[in-house]
């Protein structure tokens, strides 16, 4: 892999409170050449019937990750940068064990081609020292990849973080959620199921 | 290095080996129709056995891929049998012989995996029986010009030298690497325009197994084009060429892309599982209140997340994984729009 002009210092920030629900991220996500121009970002209403709340999901890029162990065929990598990538097309059988156990609901499968893809940070602009395709389009600051120095500085009251805890299991990720400041975690317990 | 061994699969894999080993001294009748020259060939593939079933035993016991492994022939195996034979036979008719989702991804993509795995199977299907000593031809005694064909030494059928049925026979070979070198151009263009493939790609996964192809395809060819066009002047070149890169590639295959010809029937396995679960109880998500799986797939996840270590079981009851994707996506964001409310800015 090209991975020379990688830039390690610069991070993935995530600030789910800020998106507008444009799908600028989308149609930008689908121009990534990784991808087949396919896009891999998700954009929803959070509960459209009683909030016009939207969110963006990208994938997290987790330490230890859920996808990689639940898949039968080896077939997903994280690599030595940390950036854990799409399904090897020679390898995926299409099983679905990787959308269904991600806890951020990221994979996606594309049954006809009997294959998972998911975002894997534009590992093409990444490793060529750009920052990813939604990242570059996103208007709010939803979507943003930089320095934390940077980060800071524009967003002073909220601290990015990393951890995050989905019931009993504690999940470590290489992409950060803006929280209010002083966070350590964030915690998906239930508690806001229906 | 001898603690990191896996026993289990040790044992699978000498099995393999000495069946293999037993079934060409008795196919070849007790090495009499073994070709000495082949030596080499046998001992590479006898390698790549050994390490073929190995990987296979330690990959099989994976908890997701034993899970798979062991519930697709279950359910072959099931009351649903003739069904089930019947699906297994379709896919593998669509999946593995037509590579139909290949084409899927890309129709040149789909061409040129066809070409390369059609072209390296029939390869395999002719080199492997003559080099075990199971097909040999002798000269029809009584005769200059009529040979005899010998399947596991028992006399199967003559043919006149000169013929229709002798140059496809002799030339078999050079059909298999044809297709192999069309094949392999349709992908090497790929691999060198395709600037998606070029940022993720690497030497020895992707690059490697083409160049390797492409080596013995052309010292293949080598050996016609010698004793055509040059009276076999060649020959010594070209014969230690070829077997060298073919040597290469048997050694090499335990361990490489070409792994996944022997990983890619699982998804046979898989299709069976998947039918079952769309013909039983539906996992309904608590969030989209719709039916993302099938209860079977959800609740076999639970355990096999568990077996891996991890612990996804909700404070209150439940499991994380008792959501959708959808639904794991808005939990995350009600989690988020919570911690900020909480917080007294939306935003900071």
């Amino acid at each position: 892999m090209t991975t020379t002009a990688y830039r390690s210092q610069e991070e993935f920030f995530l600030d789910p409170q800020r998106c507008i629900g444009c799908h600028a991220c989308e149609m930008a996500c689908a121009e990534c050449e990784t991808n087949g121009q396919l896009a891999m970002i998700h954009v929803d209403y959070v509960d459209r019937a009683v909030s016009p709340q939207t969110s963006v999901q990208v994938c997290m890029h987790c330490e230890e990750p859920t996808c990689a162990r639940v898949c039968p065929a080896d077939a997903i990598a994280k690599d030595e940068l940390g950036v854990v990538h799409s399904a090897n097309a020679a390898r995926c059988i299409a099983c679905s064990n990787c959308v269904l156990a991600c806890p951020f609901g990221v994979p996606k499968k594309v049954e006809p081609m009997k294959l998972m893809m998911k975002c894997n940070l534009c590992y093409d602009r990444t490793s060529a020292g750009r920052r990813p395709m939604c990242a570059t389009v996103c208007p709010s600051g939803a979507l943003w990849y930089g320095t934390r120095e940077r980060m800071a500085a524009m967003r002073p009251n909220s601290t990015p973080v990393n951890e995050f805890r989905f019931g009993l299991q504690r999940v470590k990720t290489r992409v950060n959620v803006m929280m209010p400041k002083g966070s350590t975690e964030l915690v998906v317990d239930g508690t806001e199921a229906p | 290095m001898l603690s990191t061994l896996n026993l289990r699969a040790l044992g699978w894999a000498l099995l393999a080996s000495a069946l293999l080993a037993a079934s060409v001294v008795a196919g070849s009748r007790n090495l009499q129709n073994f070709d000495g020259a082949l030596a080499a060939y046998l001992f590479a593939t006898l390698f790549a056995a050994f390490g073929i079933v190995y990987r296979y035993a330690v990959w099989l016991q994976r908890p997701p891929t034993r899970l798979y492994w062991r519930a697709g022939w279950r359910l072959l195996f099931s009351r649903r049998f003739p069904a089930y034979l019947a699906e297994l036979a379709r896919r593998l008719v669509d999946e593995l012989a037509l590579q139909r989702f290949i084409w899927k991804r890309s129709p040149k993509r789909g061409l040129a995996h066809v070409l390369l795995a059609w072209g390296c199977l029939s390869a395999f299907a002719i080199t492997i029986p003559l080099v075990f000593g199971w097909v040999h031809f002798t000269l029809k005694s009584g005769t200059i010009d009529v040979y005899e064909a010998h399947l596991l030494g028992f006399h199967a059928f003559d043919f006149p030298l000169g013929g229709f049925v002798a140059l496809n026979l002799f030339h078999a070979l050079n059909w298999s690497s044809v297709l192999v070198l069309l094949g392999v151009f349709g992908f090497l263009r790929r691999r060198i325009t395709d600037a998606g493939q070029i940022s993720t790609q690497t030497f020895e996964m992707d690059l490697m197994p083409l160049v390797l192809l492409v080596l013995i395809s052309v010292t293949g060819l080598g050996l016609t084009w010698d004793y055509e066009l040059m009276q076999g002047r060649a020959h010594a070149f070209m014969a230690i060429s070829h077997a060298i890169t073919v040597i290469l590639f048997l050694l090499w295959l335990p361990f490489g892309k070409f792994f996944h010809v022997f990983q890619r029937p699982a998804q046979l396995g898989v299709a069976l599982y998947q039918r079952e679960g769309e013909a039983g109880a539906q996992a309904v998500c608590p969030h989209t209140g719709e039916a993302f799986a099938s209860r079977l797939h959800v609740e076999d996840l639970k355990q096999v997340t568990s077996e891996l270590g991890y612990d996804y079981r909700l404070t209150g009851g439940g499991s994380h994984l008792d959501l959708s994707p959808q639904g794991k996506r808005a939990a995350l964001a009600k989690a988020h729009l919570a911690a900020r409310s909480e917080s007294g800015a939306f935003f900071g």
